[in-house]
């Protein structure tokens, strides 16, 4: 019986979260870009820098250099440097980028962070076998609204 | 769209130029007596899709590059030493060894490695050296069949891989063997997992860059089986292979199954003149 509680707690506390966020497969995509917040918070611009330098969370730095994570070591060549993405894109552009890059560029190398079908033999994570459940995005909802407003203070000189 | 795309050209050209970019320079003599191809034309095939051909061994730093240049230097010498002594040694219910059917493997094993995979006309089947070793143990031994990617298998190809050092890789990828191939190439283009990235995004679109501290080669498979310094012992080809589809956050193939057989054979041909560089030493 207490079992029964706690697991039922826990399950409304965790639709409770869900509910204050625009699920994956709901986000609005107006020519690759996302005009609504998917969490309704602002996004905390440090955890935003913490996530795109690190290899845990987003690992940004995998695929672009970011002049301003200058203490973050080996930043990768694939996509174009970071700098200046703020004054480039508007926070609609840039959070539709984080979410789905593939919906403004065709093709793109970049991986999808806030998406959860589509996927060809998709894994559990790093373990190469098959997921034991419905995939998570790479990104939370919230992650993602951080990343974009780091991105957003990457302005030109 | 247009317009964006625009965009981001621009901000590739703005981007810094690289530190590291491309192959660097050095060539590759091993014992100071054998040259290796390391750099060489791309193979019609590949229609444009390479402009040129690299060894992995191009992308390293001259430290890793060193260990491959003399076999004194070279880790991965112990195991092809281990195997000797398996292919002279007597297993299995017939009481025979490797030796027993092929004599000296520096003669009968020459110029091997170089086409494999290759057709197996009495099996109706596409073999690669693992597979086909294995046949070997199983069907003329009465020997137990090792396991695909295990150490005694990667130290029996390393013996025979040394006997072709310096030969040209020389895949068939025509006749029987084709449609093999085929599907060998639609796995290489095909973007697995949950960072839906194909080895072509990484070996053929990027080759030169880096992606996080790793320096990008063409995934090349002339140098196989490898000895890697960052786990210390020799690596077949299928689980470098799952390796790179596990990053991908993909669910990989298994070493020896079908697909990866057809991705060897694939992949193996895009090198289609690089030298035998097996084994090799990389990071
Ligand atoms: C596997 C490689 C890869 C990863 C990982 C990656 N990106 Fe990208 N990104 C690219 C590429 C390639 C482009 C260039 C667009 C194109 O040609 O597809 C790009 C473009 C961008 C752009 C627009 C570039 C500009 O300055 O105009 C932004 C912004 C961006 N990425 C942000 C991110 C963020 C934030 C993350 C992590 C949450 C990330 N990227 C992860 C490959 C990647
Ligand atoms: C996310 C990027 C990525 C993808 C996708 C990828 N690889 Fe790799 N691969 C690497 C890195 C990094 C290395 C180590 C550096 C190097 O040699 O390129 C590597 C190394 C290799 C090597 C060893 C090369 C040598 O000289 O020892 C082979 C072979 C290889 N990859 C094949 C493949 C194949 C086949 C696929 C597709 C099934 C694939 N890779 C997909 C990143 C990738």
């Amino acid at each position: 019986m207490k079992t029964t509680i706690l697991t039922l707690a826990a399950a409304l506390i965790g639709g409770a979260a869900w509910a204050g966020e625009t699920a994956p497969g709901d986000v609005v995509y107006a020519d690759g870009a996302v005009e609504a917040s998917l969490t309704g918070t602002p996004g905390d611009a440090a955890n935003g820098a913490m996530v795109v330098g690190s290899k845990k969370h987003g690992n940004c730095v995998a695929c672009h250099q970011v002049s301003a994570l200058a203490d973050v070591p080996f930043q990768g060549e694939i996509g174009p440097a970071l700098d200046g993405a703020g004054s480039r894109w508007s926070e609609a552009e840039l959070r539709g980028l984080v979410a789905n890059a593939k919906l403004t560029f065709e093709g793109s190398m970049m991986p999808s962070f806030y998406r959860v079908d589509g996927y060809v033999r998709p894994g559990n994570a790093y373990t190469g076998k098959a997921p034991d459940g419905p995939l998570t995005p790479l990104l939370s909802a919230q992650e993602i609204e951080d990343v974009v407003a780091f991105l957003a203070t990457l302005k030109d000189e | 769209m247009k317009v964006r795309a625009m965009t981001a050209i621009a901000a590739l050209l703005a981007a810094p130029l690289a530190a590291v970019a491309g192959p660097d320079g050095d060539e590759l003599v091993v014992n100071g007596e054998i040259n290796m191809v390391t750099q060489t034309e791309a193979p019609a095939h590949l229609d444009g899709a390479l402009p040129e051909l690299y060894s992995g061994w191009r992308f390293r730093s001259d430290e890793t590059q060193a260990l491959q240049m003399d076999d004194f230097d070279n880790p991965a010498m112990v195991f092809v030493d281990q195997a000797q002594e398996a292919w002279d040694t007597a297993d299995g219910t017939e009481g025979k060894s490797c030796a027993s059917c092929h004599g000296d493997a520096a003669e009968s094993m020459a110029g091997v490695r170089a086409v494999y995979p290759k057709w197996n006309e009495a099996a109706g089947e596409v073999r690669t050296l693992e597979a086909q070793v294995n046949d070997c143990r199983e069907n003329r031994m009465g020997a137990k069949a090792w396991k695909y990617d295990g150490g005694d298998m990667a130290a029996m190809t390393a013996l025979i891989s040394v006997q072709s050092r310096g030969m040209p890789v020389n895949v068939a990828i025509d006749g029987p063997v084709q449609a093999t191939w085929e599907m060998g190439k639609e796995i290489y283009y095909t973007r697995y997992g949950q960072l839906e990235l194909s080895c072509a995004n990484c070996h053929e679109d990027n080759y030169g860059n880096m992606i996080r501290a790793d320096h990008l080669s063409q995934g090349q498979i002339n140098g196989f089986p490898t000895y890697r310094l960052k786990n210390a012992k020799l690596n077949t080809a299928h689980a470098r292979f799952k390796g790179c589809v596990r990053d991908t956050r993909a669910e990989t193939f298994s070493p020896g199954s079908p697909e990866f057989v057809a991705l060897e054979l694939y992949v193996a041909s895009r090198g289609n003149g690089l030298s035998v560089e097996g084994p090799s030493v990389r990071n």
